[in-house]
């Protein structure tokens, strides 16, 4: 009977939280992750941001009605080195300071396949509002449903950028994510 | 067999890999103070692409050497000749072990090594800031042995030209046929 209730509880929790569509929070507290691939000279450097938070609304049912906001500290971009993380916080490149956070705000959602579908938003990064499709895969996992997916953008799409960078960084930046929604 | 000279593939082998072994040395020395930059990313590149030549040159060289083995000794002290085989060995486990310290620790800190800037090279371990940090040591630290057995190799060599005015040095400068490659059929 315990173990049977043991089992039982996370399955519940898990099919409530599909089927009842209030919104999901995810952060690092929720064991989602968050990261940028830049590439200097041929080699990919894939960095994570260490804080982010959002709110996800999802129905399985109806995924068409999904909805999104996403919001990334900047200064928790972590490249591995205090010093470089340091000058990734200068005016040229993030500028942390100014602009301590990037928000992705979905405004509209098309259902792909079952479990697929494609946020379309805005990111704002930087003071740039740049539009953006993003595709998602939704599953349900042990921990909540899980988001993941990838896209590219440009970086100089959101100033950010050194010219005398320019011959070994270039434009294009991998976000990868994969986000858990918990409650 | 009788060889007293080396093969022009391993003279040519030993010539390469020092001055990339010395170049390597050099470039840590120097890109290690500089101030974050494009230079000193290019350096640090740079720095690995050398790393990984000597590797693949040096693991080539033991290959050959294992097929067309270095001639003997000349005539020395058992002394001297202990000191010789030790420091060869030092310096082939040095040219194979000290590439593959920085490669780790460049994984470690996060970025793998992309030869040439072209051809990736799997990673050896993931991103872990506090392992990135044991490998860096590790690999200084073998940088100062890997420079104190080169100067000391150096010294050997100068010592047997100089000193005992032997053919030691020159038979690595010598590049010609050796015999017994000849009667051995290798053209």
């Amino acid at each position: 009977m315990r173990t049977g209730m043991k089992i039982m509880a996370p399955a519940l929790m898990l099919v409530s939280g599909i089927l009842m569509a209030a919104p999901l929070s995810v952060g690092p507290a929720t064991k989602s992750t968050l990261t940028a691939t830049f590439r200097q000279e041929g080699v990919p450097v894939e960095s994570p941001f260490t804080r982010f938070s959002g709110q996800i609304e999802y129905d399985a049912r109806n995924p068409a009605a999904a909805s999104a906001t996403i919001e990334v500290d900047m200064s928790s971009f972590d490249i591995g080195d205090p010093a470089y993380n340091d000058e990734v916080a200068r005016k040229s490149w993030f500028d942390s300071r100014t602009y301590p956070k990037a928000v992705f705000k979905s405004t509209s959602t098309r259902p792909l396949a079952a479990n697929r579908f494609e946020a379309t938003g805005q990111l704002t990064l930087k003071g740039h509002v740049v539009p953006l499709t993003v595709p998602v895969t939704a599953s349900a996992t042990a921990a909540g449903t899980a988001f993941d997916g990838s896209f590219q953008i440009s970086r100089k799409a959101f100033g950010i950028g050194d010219p005398t960078w320019e011959s070994v960084l270039e434009d294009k930046v991998t976000v990868k994510f994969h986000l858990v929604g918990g409650r | 067999m009788g060889a007293t000279h080396y093969t022009r593939t391993a003279v040519a082998l030993h010539w390469l890999i020092a001055g990339l072994i010395i170049a390597a040395l050099f470039m840590g020395w120097t890109m290690t103070g500089m101030a974050i930059s494009p230079q000193r990313l290019k350096a640090y590149n740079y720095h690995k692409w050398v790393g990984v030549t000597v590797l693949l040159l040096a693991i080539l060289r033991v290959a050959w050497r294992l097929k067309q083995p270095a001639p003997p000794l000349l005539p020395m002290p058992v002394l001297q000749r202990f000191a010789a085989h030790a420091g060869h060995l030092l310096l082939y486990l040095l040219m194979l072990v000290m590439p593959v310290t920085g490669w780790v620790y460049s994984n470690a800190a996060g970025y793998p090594v992309v030869y040439l800037g072209r051809f990736p090279l799997p990673n050896l371990v993931g991103r872990d800031h506090a392992l990135a940090l044991q490998w860096v040591r590790v690999h200084h630290v073998l940088a100062f042995v890997f420079a104190a057995v080169i100067i000391g190799h150096i010294l050997a060599a100068l010592y047997h030209h100089l000193v005992m005015r032997d053919g030691t040095l020159r038979r690595m400068l010598t590049w010609r046929r050796p015999d017994a490659a000849v009667a051995a059929g290798e053209n």
